[in-house]
């Protein structure tokens, strides 16, 4: 049984790292770029100038921060910024390509996670197959992306936050506490359970985030937003490929077991 | 029968030892890739912990 488990998270997680990966270099990364552009000091924006930065209202600032937003590196020759983002063409290659490791690699441990439940799902005498997968998907997707992002949303890089230590503790108590709530409800007869279920989905918001007083972002509020927009859109996305995925290899290996 | 007997003892772990160990390789790729404060990890995952939300500096 480990060797099934093991085998469709590795599978899946690979496929659905790669959709993640486009995804991310489509969607995401421009913003991410962008928003070192204002932490640096690059650009600055006029509303968010906090860390010792002069407020940029010369219009001409804000034209090019619009002009930018947006555009991927196409733009980047004609604009002038080239020299000013501070990458050469080769460490934005290692940067990348360690971004697209990585990020298969977080969507493999993820499947890990996913088949071990499709295992114990098995073992109560549910059956595990493609649309199971899916639906599993969005609820992993809902426990590790959405849950934690209510409390601490997606940050660009520049965000100011509270302790890492803490950050992290609520991260994973919410993400166990929502991943198990949601198994009560879907798996669990007993009517106590559905109690304890509402208890565990609400709890991490009930006690609440460690969040810093007061806002010190530097990048406008407009890339902050989209930034969490597209990085929970395409998140949604990948973790519903991932589970469908899962669910198909775990279907298809059940004659193997 | 050799190999009858070698699949008997590689299911001798439990099935719910084999789902704990699995999930916990799961968390534990999670933990590192995402979480781990190591400055050389930090720097390599970077633009992943962002765009995957994982709370990062």
């Amino acid at each position: 049984m480990t060797k099934r488990m093991v085998t469709s998270a590795v599978f899946a997680g690979f496929a659905a790292g790669l959709i993640a990966v486009l995804l991310h270099f489509a969607f995401v990364q421009q913003l991410i770029l962008l928003s070192e552009q204002y932490e640096t000091g690059t650009l600055t924006h006029f509303g968010g100038g906090d860390a010792g930065q002069p407020a940029a209202t010369d219009p001409d600032t804000v034209t090019t921060t619009t002009a930018s937003h947006g555009h991927d590196d196409s733009q980047s020759g004609g604009g002038g910024h080239g020299e000013g983002h501070g990458h050469s063409t080769a460490s934005d290659f290692q940067r990348n390509g360690l971004t697209a490791l990585f990020m298969i690699l977080v969507y493999t441990g993820y499947a890990l996670v996913l088949t071990a439940g499709f295992a114990l799902a098995e073992m109560g005498g549910h059956r595990i197959g493609p649309a199971e997968g899916l639906l599993w998907g969005i609820a992993g997707f809902a426990a590790v992306q959405l849950a934690p992002a209510m409390g601490l949303a997606p940050e660009l890089p520049g965000t100011i936050g509270a302790d890492i230590t803490a950050r992290q503790i609520w991260w994973w108590s919410t993400v166990l506490a929502t991943g198990g709530g949601i198994a009560l409800l879907a798996y669990s007869k007993q009517v106590w359970a559905f109690g304890l279920a509402g208890a565990l989905l609400a709890a991490p918001h009930v006690i609440g985030a460690p969040n810093v007083q007061g806002y010190f972002g530097v990048a406008p509020p407009e890339v902050a937003a989209a930034f969490a927009a597209r990085v929970l859109g395409t998140a949604l996305v990948v973790w519903a490929a991932l589970g469908w995925i899962a669910g198909h290899f775990w279907a298809s290996s059940a004659q193997q077991d | 029968m050799t190999v009858t007997t070698k699949t008997l003892t590689k299911t001798a772990i439990s099935p719910l030892a084999q789902v704990l160990m699995v999930a916990a390789l799961g968390l534990g790729i999670m933990f590192v890739a995402g979480h781990a404060q190591s400055s050389t990890l930090h720097d390599a995952a970077h633009d992943v912990r962002h765009a995957t939300g994982f709370p990062c500096h």
